[in-house]
């Protein structure tokens, strides 16, 4: 496969799955602060904009929705929702033989009804009606990508961006949410604790999953375990480097194991450290700064595909 | 409702229908179709008019999901539009296509022939057949190109000459596009749309097949391989996916089953061009280009493009990889030069050409500058190395001060131009606003030169949907017809 197809593969995908996670970030968010103060408002919305890694050219205003409404239409912030997806369509147009015309006919009408919607400037409603679907159109791409694609180099490249995404976001909301509010993790939350971390989890689809797992009962260092180390939870940062590294063996398979050894240790490393972590040590140590160890981790996983796969030098690549 | 009452002019959907000194590919005279239609024109009239949109709408709707489409230029949004078509083939008689296959075969050997003498030995040139300073004044005419060999001495391996009937009803070529020709994927998407809109018409008509263009595109650019490269990688490069053409580059590609790549995707090392796959660096053996010449290596030709691959002109000039067509050849399809072509087909094989050419008038001789320049509302003018139905005039429909323009332009710079009688070329029923109207067609066949030379039986048949229009571009207000080379 081309390099160029293999990078337009990856960052359409990649793209996909951070407009859904910021769409699903403001609904969570526009949807809690009916329930809350004007000064718990500035903390709220500071740190959505840190979770979306603080967006040049957008700084916190005091109008929630003003900022929401950025984050959501304005084309000219590369962080909004309409631009993620006019980035993953742009990279699906410049590969449009190798994609299934089904996946793009998808993409094509996601992009054309968020570009096309008139937000109503009258009505002060929450824009939620949209924002569900966006979601709703991405999960469309995902369900018709896994089945009208083949599932070969092309679609594991896929399924790298998806998860490298998607593992990025929830050490990033994860890190947030424990500076904030990590604190007294014996004591039950109080009211206004408790919605956050209801909030963290709804952010991350997990609400449901959880109460599952360990009832309604919500403490934060389960929170973080469940979120960091659940091994079937598609959200998961366990569950997505487990799929990650999956993706890259399938990879690796076609490029031959030698080529690919810098990679396979990375990621290995990486899958084996959540497999084997155990809440107690991680909670132990500076929880911070291994929220910040794995997303260097999964940096430098994205920098060794691209010396292997993509931008790799001509001359190791002659020798080699 | 039948044959013979088509036929009659109060038929609703004839009376539109009006006849001139055109030849009319349809009907002998008014109200007389040519026996080949009969089969065709009894099913279209056997069909109420509403039967006929719904299977027009079927079929625009199967051009758009299926992405058959090109691009719109100047809106960010990327718009996409089908190219225009009609429902209604044009047929050509076994008889007919022999006759255009033979001489086709005739003109691009010749000319294949006349592109090795001028980049070599340059014989015509010494022998005054074909004036030196035509060739050298030419922008297209490449100077690095001398004394290389070329495989197989293939300079143009595919080949699109429009062709045009003349009142008489004899083809003639009115241009030669040696270049990067395109058009050929919409002649396969027309026929496959067809085929599953009017089954039946198939059947009763006997046409002969053409899905094997994409097959024999490859095998022609698999014998043009390097020396030494018997399994040789064949990649499309295109421009990118601005390109108005981009569908076709993708579409092509697909059919062939070779990477389409961007100049991006390609580096060179040591004279030898490689593509950037995840699995490494691949060596590339030939490269059918839709790219053209001044953009392909910003080291040899423009320097500021940025769709071409560094080094690659060397890595040609080494041997080490074919490009189809070869740089350079546009210097043979300039339109000054098509005057002579008659010469250059005597002068190589020694025949009368089986194709004739339109009459030209060159600019450059005082005698016949002068005549053009006092009946200008009467010829067409054309810029010589334009294509696309670009920096042309034509006279009878022109007002005078374009006239004054375009007489401006010759005098200072007659090489730059040539004139023609202006020809009113063949026309063919279309089916617009519920009735048959007449409008001007050309043909534009497609030939490869490999190891041999294949023509499929069919073509682009050009239509200009404006009423009365002589120009049949795309660009500018052109739609397509299927073309049904039959079997009789």
């Amino acid at each position: 496969m081309l390099s160029r197809v293999a990078d337009n593969l990856y960052w359409m995908s990649r793209y996909l799955e951070r407009a859904e996670h910021a769409a699903r970030l403001l609904d969570v968010n526009l949807n809690l602060m009916l329930d809350e103060s004007t000064s718990s408002a500035d903390r709220r919305w500071k740190r959505v904009l840190a979770a979306l890694g603080n967006p040049p050219n957008l700084a916190w205003s005091g109008d929630a929705y003003q900022v929401a409404q950025i984050l959501t239409f304005d084309p000219g912030n590369r962080s909004s929702i309409t631009a993620c997806v006019a980035a993953a369509r742009e990279n699906a147009r410049q590969v449009r033989e190798e994609i299934s015309s089904d996946q793009w006919q998808r993409l094509n009408h996601l992009f054309h009804q968020v570009t096309r919607h008139k937000p109503n400037e009258t009505e002060d409603v929450l824009p939620s009606d949209f924002l569900l679907a966006v979601i709703e159109g991405v999960h469309l791409i995902q369900g018709v990508t896994d089945s009208t694609m083949s599932h070969g180099e092309g679609w594991h490249f896929i399924q790298v961006g998806r998860y490298m995404e998607r593992a990025c976001a929830t050490v990033t909301l994860l890190g947030l949410y424990h500076r904030e509010f990590w604190g007294h993790p014996d004591q039950t939350p109080e009211a206004a604790e408790y919605l956050e971390w209801v909030g963290l989890l709804r952010s991350c689809t997990a609400f449901e999953a959880y109460c599952k797992v360990y009832t309604a009962d919500i403490s934060p260092d389960r929170i973080i375990e469940f979120l960091l180390l659940n091994p079937e939870f598609p959200h998961s940062v366990r569950y997505s480097i487990d799929h990650l590294q999956r993706a890259l063996d399938a990879i690796h398979g076609e490029g031959g194991k030698r080529r690919g050894a810098p990679l396979t240790r990375l990621a290995g490393r990486l899958q084996a450290s959540l497999s084997f972590g155990q809440i107690s040590e991680i909670l132990s140590q500076d929880v911070g700064a291994y929220l910040q160890d794995i997303l260097r981790q999964c940096r430098d996983i994205h920098e060794t595909i691209y010396q292997l796969y993509v931008d790799y030098a001509i001359q190791t690549a002659l020798a080699g | 409702m039948g044959l013979a009452e088509i036929s009659r002019f109060d038929h609703p959907v004839l009376q539109d229908y009006l006849v001139d000194d055109a030849y009319d590919e349809t009907f002998e005279s008014p109200g007389k179709p040519r026996p080949h239609y009969a089969p065709l024109l009894e099913t279209f009239s056997s069909l109420p008019a509403d039967e006929i949109r719904r299977r027009k709408h079927s079929a625009d709707l199967a051009f758009l999901n299926q992405g058959i489409t090109f691009t719109v230029y100047g809106r960010d949004e990327g718009t996409e539009r089908i190219f225009p078509y009609d429902l209604l083939p044009r047929l050509i008689t076994s008889a007919e296509w022999t006759r255009i296959e033979r001489g086709l075969t005739q003109r691009i050997t010749a000319l294949n022939l006349f592109l090795r003498d001028i980049y070599h030995e340059g014989r015509i040139l010494s022998d005054g057949t074909v004036p030196r300073e035509i060739v050298y004044s030419c922008k297209h005419f490449r100077r690095q190109m001398r004394g290389l060999q070329v495989p197989r001495n293939v300079y143009v391996a595919v080949v699109g000459s429009d062709l045009i009937r003349m009142p008489g009803g004899e083809f003639v070529v009115l241009e030669d596009n040696l270049r990067v020709p395109s058009g050929v994927s919409y002649m396969l998407t027309n026929r496959r749309v067809m085929k599953r809109i009017f089954p039946n018409l198939f059947r009763k008509q006997g046409v002969r097949p053409i899905e094997h263009y994409t097959q024999a595109l490859l095998s022609t650019l698999r014998s043009l391989s390097p020396e030494g490269r018997p399994e040789p990688t064949i990649v499309l490069l295109s421009p990118g996916v601005f390109n108005s053409a981009y569908f076709e580059h993708a579409y092509l590609a697909r059919q062939m089953g070779i990477e389409l790549v961007e100049g991006r995707d390609l580096v060179t090392h040591d004279n030898v061009v490689y593509m950037r796959t995840t699995t490494g660096l691949r060596r590339v053996d030939v490269i059918y280009r839709r790219v053209d010449d001044d953009f392909i290596d910003p080291l040899a030709f423009r320097s500021d493009s940025v769709l071409g691959v560094s080094g690659l002109f060397n890595a040609y000039r080494a041997g080490n990889v074919t490009l189809a067509n070869a740089f350079g050849t546009g210097v043979a399809d300039d339109k000054a030069l098509y005057a002579y072509v008659p010469k250059i087909i005597k002068y190589y094989l020694n025949e009368d050409p089986i194709l004739n050419n339109v009459d030209t008038y060159l600019l450059t001789d005082p005698v016949q500058r002068q005549h053009v320049l006092q009946n200008l509302d009467k010829v067409v003018v054309k810029a010589v190395g334009e294509s696309g139905g670009y920096g042309m005039l034509i006279g009878p429909h022109s007002t005078a001060a374009q006239r004054q323009e375009f007489h401006d332009r010759i005098v200072a710079d007659p090489r730059n131009y040539i004139a023609q009688p202006t020809i009113t070329f063949s026309r063919a029923p279309c089916f617009i606003d519920d009735t048959l109207q007449p409008r001007h067609v050309d043909l534009r066949p497609y030939v490869l030169f490999g190891d041999k030379v294949t023509i499929v039986p069919g073509g682009l048949t050009r239509v200009a949907l404006r009423r009365g229009s002589l120009v049949v571009n795309s660009s500018q207000g052109g739609g397509s017809k299927d073309t049904w080379v039959l079997n009789q």
